[in-house]
């Protein structure tokens, strides 16, 4: 189990290492920083003495171990476009996505387990039949569109919710969450939707069809032939053994749902990092999006760890060494 | 005569497709009086499986049953409310699949797995509970019973897995135990222990088995009576010893004869020609007739004396016409 956490932290810190490499790579052909940087009136000295300063004129090996030697320290570098170090700027940005995310994905994952659960038992009946042609339209739409439709619905035509921004804000401690105020609260409602929507369906039509394959397992029947409640045979005998292919996919969505937040951010002008990830594209600011890129994928591979670890806390074949032999 | 543990009468099992109507099991009628082992027997696709699944009430929709009933004890159960049925699974019946590696939950400990069962049928406390998931265990034989019992599924062999599935099916001390195919899954030379546990379980609770298999050696050993299934009919119905040695049915006859018993040295295995019939595609009167080599005219009009009404041990026009 230690060296098995051990080697995926390893691999983690790999994979981290060439996203790095590719998504810093890519960011020569963006544009060139300067040009925006400097006003109609420069001349070739200026911007030669500006990529000095920035330290443009290296070769690009120099670059990324000039950026990498920072990352580790905690110093993305200072923004182009703000001329303020990175890490600041995405910290303050970094709570509004958190917390956006974080309720899209509760509402993806509880709604969406629970109506799996819900349509793969109730399979025949007309309700079942519903959510899923309703489901459809969750996996196939756009998120802007799904977002746009909900601000023309909820916020133009109806005026019940906000259509942008975050509402009011409190600081709690370094953390400004929106969670305290009752148009903080209400500003969370249509984009977490909009975030989570996808996800919902997704882990919904998949809860299903792993759930349906459960229930034909032959343990199933026993369940069942020993006379158990049907309670008990879908919650404690199906549903643990629904989880595992559940769980895989369930992580990776999570890690979506925090960079899919871009879309959802840009459409309710969230001031998220998302924002500020499309904000400095605009800009061809760097620093900044090469922290941001670092931050996802951070993320990413830190969902996959934990979605490791959790198949040991549930499946008992992985417990290698257990005190066993057959009998 | 003492009463029927199980009694079924004109048990029949249809499964409507889009075009057609399809009767897997088909106007089948016996008994299984307490402690008796009757011994089910037959090809793939005969029917012996869906007889035991119609009993317990576990039919894979769209089949169900059509016609006839079943009697626990006294008590008819074929059209029981599902929660009244849901009871006296485990309870009344117990049932012991073929496969032991996938009819124990991976996921559960074999204890969580008897606990749940004794306490679901049995009015006893937790501890209590616990204690007789312990003796159970120990009872079929699993070595160190009180130390396995929190030990996963996979953590046993083939063998120990089935002797748990044993031990699930008799926990909650049914009168009858359905037995589908139990030993089929698993090595030839752990086939006879099984057979031998659930036997002697069996024989100490007064329990009857009702043993589905296509293994003729282990009807001759274990059952007391045997029933020959052919496309979804009962062919044959008797007592072992005269039904191995004196076979009625043609069915039965060249089903003996095709199958290698120690006692007899052949040199060549005799087969029966042709196949069973599709269920859809059933020839009018007796099932068997097209491979039968006594096949007559009268064969082509009737399924042959009904097994119920006499003494008849086969239901062919043939035997009974030699015996008459």
């Amino acid at each position: 189990m230690l060296a098995f956490t051990i080697k995926r932290t390893f691999q983690s810190f790999i994979v981290l290492l060439v996203v790095g490499l590719v998504a810093f790579s890519m960011f020569r052909f963006v544009g060139d920083p300067v040009d925006n940087m400097l006003g109609q009136e420069r001349t070739g000295a200026d911007i030669e003495r500006l990529r000095g300063v920035l330290g443009l004129d290296q070769p690009f090996p120099v670059q990324y171990f000039k950026f990498l030697k920072g990352a580790v320290q905690g110093n993305f570098g200072v923004s182009y476009r703000q001329g303020r170090p990175v890490s600041e700027i995405i910290s303050e940005r970094l709570p509004a996505t958190l917390e956006l995310a974080a309720v899209s994905a509760i509402l993806a994952v509880g709604i969406g387990f629970a109506l799996g659960v819900f349509v793969a038992i109730r399979r025949d009946g007309w309700v079942a039949h519903t959510i899923m042609t309703v489901s459809l339209v969750g996996v196939s739409l756009p998120t802007f569109l799904i977002g746009i439709l909900l601000i023309y619905l909820f916020s133009v035509e109806l005026n019940w919710l906000p259509s942008f921004g975050r509402g009011e804000v409190v600081m709690v401690g370094e953390w400004r969450t929106g969670f305290l105020t009752k148009s903080g609260l209400q500003a969370l409602i249509l984009p977490s939707i909009t975030l989570g929507l996808y996800q919902m369906t997704l882990i919904m039509r998949l809860v299903r069809s792993e759930m349906l394959e459960v229930l034909r397992q032959d343990y199933i029947r026993f369940a069942r032939a020993r006379g158990l409640r049907d309670r008990s045979v879908y919650f404690r005998h199906a549903l643990k053994n629904t989880l595992i292919p559940v769980i895989t996919v369930t992580g990776l969505q999570l890690g979506s749902i925090i960079a899919f937040a871009i879309i959802t951010e840009t459409v309710f002008q969230w001031p998220g990092v998302g924002l500020l990830f499309i904000n400095s594209i605009q800009f061809v600011d760097i620093p900044v999006m090469a922290a941001y890129l670092m931050l996802v994928s951070v993320m990413f591979v830190a969902i996959n760890l934990i979605v490791d670890l959790l198949y040991f806390a549930i499946d008992p074949r992985l417990h290698v060494g257990r005190s066993g032999g057959t009998g | 005569m003492v009463e029927p543990v199980l009694s079924v009468r004109n048990l029949q099992v249809e499964i409507p497709l889009r075009k057609s109507l399809l009767r897997p099991v088909d106007n089948v009628s016996f008994d299984i009086a307490p402690g008796e082992i009757l011994g089910v027997v037959g090809e793939s696709g005969a029917g012996k499986s869906m007889t035991g699944n119609a009993i317990i009430g576990l039919l894979d929709r769209p089949a169900h049953i059509c016609g006839g009933e079943v009697w626990l004890r006294g008590q008819r159960i074929d059209n029981l409310p599902p929660e009244a049925m849901r009871r006296i699974r485990g309870k009344g019946i117990g049932m012991v699949f073929q496969d032991p590696l996938t009819s124990l939950n991976p996921l559960l400990p074999i204890g969580a797995q008897l606990r749940e069962t004794i306490s679901e049928h049995l009015p006893v406390s937790n501890d209590e509970a616990a204690a007789r998931a312990i003796a159970a265990l120990e009872e079929v034989g699993i070595p160190g019973a009180a130390r396995r019992v929190d030990a996963y599924p996979h953590e046993f062999s083939g063998g120990m897995r089935q002797r748990v599935v044993i031990a699930l099916a008799l926990c909650a001390e049914p009168g009858l135990v359905i037995a589908d195919e139990p030993t089929t899954a698993l090595d030839v030379s752990v086939q006879a222990q099984i057979i031998v546990l659930l036997k002697r379980l069996c024989r100490e609770r007064g329990t009857a088995i009702m043993l589905v298999t296509h293994d003729m050696g282990v009807i001759a050993e274990t059952a007391d009576r045997v029933a020959v299934m052919y496309a979804g009919r009962l062919v044959e119905l008797g007592p072992v010893r005269e039904v191995l040695s004196a076979p009625c049915h043609p069915y039965t006859i060249g089903l003996m004869a095709s199958t290698p018993l120690a006692s007899q040295n052949r040199k060549r295995l005799n087969q029966i020609p042709g196949a069973m019939p599709r269920l859809d595609a059933l020839p009018p009167g007796c099932a068997f007739q097209p491979r039968c080599t006594s096949a007559r005219e009268v064969c082509g009009q009737g399924v042959g004396p009904d097994l119920t009404a006499g003494d008849g041990r086969a239901a062919c026009w043939f035997t009974q016409a030699v015996s008459a």
